[in-house]
């Protein structure tokens, strides 16, 4: 049993070798009746170049394949990379300092801005209804201002970071208590220039 | 002797019948203002005159209107039979200034209540206002107007010049019926005439539009226009809705202009990496730009000029919240000006000072909602004006005893007004949305006048 295995075995490596080297010669063909030797030779001929053509274009096949997935997953990093970045943080009422827990969320922002040299962001300071009209699009400024102060206090270049001041004109979410108040006291990112193929940090 | 025995016994039969034509307003302190009756006529073609006038009058607050309803009228003609007929004749023979002194029953009208009497009449194409003083029993004066057709789209504001000339002439001060209130809502800019009628979009782009501010002659209002971040200051034409930009803008968000008194200088806030502060430009001249305030770790802003130019008021963040300072029109002498309990008063913000020049409306926050001040600028004290629903953003009118501002009192923000002097308030339009008002200075023909 064992023996026959190892020859079965043996038959299909061979086969997988003749399969995969395309360039060898098959077995020649058994003696027998005179035949057409040119005829022959022709089909031989073509049974080979059908054996090569089928294992480049599997080849083909494979190398495609493994490119699209590494796309993809570039893609994916590119994507989470993006929205990592554009993770929005918030604020106290009335206030523009960090907050203890939005630290992490630049903490990345920083990552990903010192992993991509030639990206660029807009940082836009938002409030909710309950302030001054006018007042808020000073606190506005301040919140934007307060993210890209530490964003550039961790070693991020100033220039890269442009910040705006929209007061509480453009509410993220429409409403009047605090758990609406509360999401539209908000920095947002945006991306101004060097998004393409965002590298993960 | 019989006028008075008449005029006693209409005291006493007609006293429930005028109190319930007469008290109008809702808070009212009686005794304390003259009593002023619209005589009432028919025909003549004034009706809407007479009805824009006797609103004029009553929003003043000024004046105790007396209503004559229509029953009571029928029977005060019945009673002064005699009487009208005179009144009658002399409105025929109403030639010079308004002189038929002694024609109506004055001790009719006293026991009234009313202290003046204002006879609206046409002379061919004139209007005569006649202001009778029913205590001295005579003609205090006559208005003679020629007033544009009813169709005309000055007719009102010409209209409301009349009840403001015949207000002036019964209590010594102009009136502000021929006013008009800016005001943004979905990020244009409306006028509003100041008893509700003709509003009107005047901000002509589709940026957002906010915080408009009027020159003092009236002929202008700046404004500031808002888009992705950025702010922009123009000045605009009342007439004619010519716009300029205001130069040096459009890098940074600039925003709450205000005319200096003499219409030189606009004063602004600019919101920069640095924070907000105050700068003035020469908007004559386009030019001269200069930064009045410093303030890297606070901001400054919403400047308001005292009417002499010489002074500033504005809000900064220098106590931690938004508190109402005062300095010098060159930015030196900086201090406090509305006094606060640090870590109880709540935030202070969008001062104006008024055209009187001894206070300062603003709104404070309080327990967590908005409520319209007033500071006092002699003895420097607040007092809250406010305390139904949210209230901000006050305005004043040209006569420093009413302020337009907008409320949520009756569910949803649009703009009321009160009168500091009785108490009264009410609502200028029934609108959702309104906000940032800003009254005009008395307008003058030439300055009311819509193209």
């Amino acid at each position: 049993m064992k023996s026959v295995s190892l020859l079965l075995a043996l038959g299909v490596g061979a086969a997988i070798i003749a399969g995969a080297c395309g360039g060898n010669p098959p077995p020649a063909p058994p003696p027998g009746p005179v035949v057409d030797t040119a005829a022959e030779n022709a089909r031989i001929r073509d049974s080979i170049e059908a054996a090569n053509r089928a294992a480049q274009e599997e080849a083909e096949r494979v190398r495609r394949q493994r490119e699209a997935d590494s796309l993809a997953a570039l893609a994916r990093a590119g994507e989470e990379v993006r929205s990592t970045l554009a993770a929005m943080i918030h604020f106290d009422l009335d206030k523009s300092n960090i907050r203890s827990d939005d630290m992490g969320s630049l903490d990345q922002k920083v990552a990903i801005l010192q992993a991509n040299p030639e990206l660029r962001i807009r940082i836009g300071g938002h409030c909710d209804e309950r302030g001054s009209d006018e007042y808020n699009l000073a606190l506005g400024n301040r919140r934007a201002q307060s993210a890209k102060q530490y964003l550039v206090s961790h070693g991020i270049d100033a220039s890269r970071i442009e910040t705006q001041s929209w007061g509480e004109e453009k509410p993220l979410v429409d409403g009047h208590d605090e758990s609406v108040w509360s999401q539209n006291r908000r920095d947002e990112f945006e991306i101004i220039s060097g998004g393409d193929n965002l590298r993960h940090p | 002797m019989t006028p008075l025995l008449l005029a006693a016994l209409l005291v006493v039969q007609d006293t429930s019948a005028i109190d319930r034509g007469v008290r109008i307003g809702i808070i009212y302190r009686p005794g304390v203002r003259p009593g002023l009756v619209m005589l009432p006529r028919k025909g003549q073609g004034l009706d809407s005159v007479r009805a824009i006038v006797a609103r004029d009058l009553d929003y003043s607050d000024r004046f105790e209107v007396i209503t004559l309803p229509g029953g009571d009228s029928i029977r005060l003609s019945s009673t002064t039979g005699p009487k009208r007929t005179g009144t009658g004749t002399t409105t025929g023979s109403r030639g010079g200034a308004g002189a038929q002194g002694g024609a109506l029953n004055y001790p009719l009208y006293q026991a009234l209540g009313a202290d003046f009497a204002l006879d609206i009449t046409a002379a061919g194409d004139t209007t005569v206002a006649t202001l009778h003083d029913i205590a001295a029993g005579s003609v205090r004066r006559g208005v003679r107007v020629q007033l544009p057709a009813a169709s005309n789209r000055d007719f009102r504001q010409a209209v409301h010049r009349l009840a403001d000339q015949a207000l002036q002439a019964a209590v010594g001060t102009p009136g502000i019926a021929a006013t008009r209130i800016l005001f943004v809502k979905d990020g244009k800019v409306y006028q509003i005439d100041q008893d509700g009628a003709d509003q009107k979009l005047v901000s002509s782009t589709d940026r957002q539009a906010m915080s408009p501010a009027w020159s003092h002659d009236g002929q202008h209002f700046a404004y500031m226009e808002f888009q992705a971040g950025k702010g922009w200051l123009y000045l605009q034409e009342m007439t004619g809705g010519k716009r300029i930009a205001v130069s040096t803008t459009g890098s940074a968000l600039d925003f709450t202009p205000a005319f200096s008194p003499d219409g030189q200088t606009l004063a602004f806030s600019r919101a920069t990496e640095d924070g907000t502060d105050l700068y003035t430009i020469n908007v004559k001249n386009n030019c001269c730009l200069r930064r009045l305030t410093v303030g890297r770790f606070s901001d400054n802003l919403s400047p308001t000029f005292s009417p002499d130019g010489q002074r500033i008021a504005f809000v900064s963040t220098r106590p931690g919240l938004p508190q109402i300072y005062v300095m010098a029109a060159d930015g030196t002498d900086q201090q406090l000006f509305a006094p606060f309990d640090y870590g109880v008063t709540g935030a202070s913000n969008a001062p104006e000072w008024s055209p009187d020049g001894q206070s300062v409306a603003f709104h404070r926050d309080v327990a967590g909602t908005l409520q319209v001040f007033v500071l006092d600028v002699r003895t420097r004290t607040v007092r809250q004006l406010t305390s139904v629903g949210r209230n901000e953003d006050p305005t004043w009118a040209p006569d420093s005893r009413h302020l337009a501002f907008v409320s949520d009192r009756s569910g949803y923000r649009q703009l009321w007004i009160i009168d500091l002097d009785t108490g009264r308030i009410r609502p200028l339009l029934q609108q959702s949305g309104a906000r940032l008002p800003a009254w005009s200075p008395r307008l003058s023909e030439a300055t009311s006048s819509t193209p």
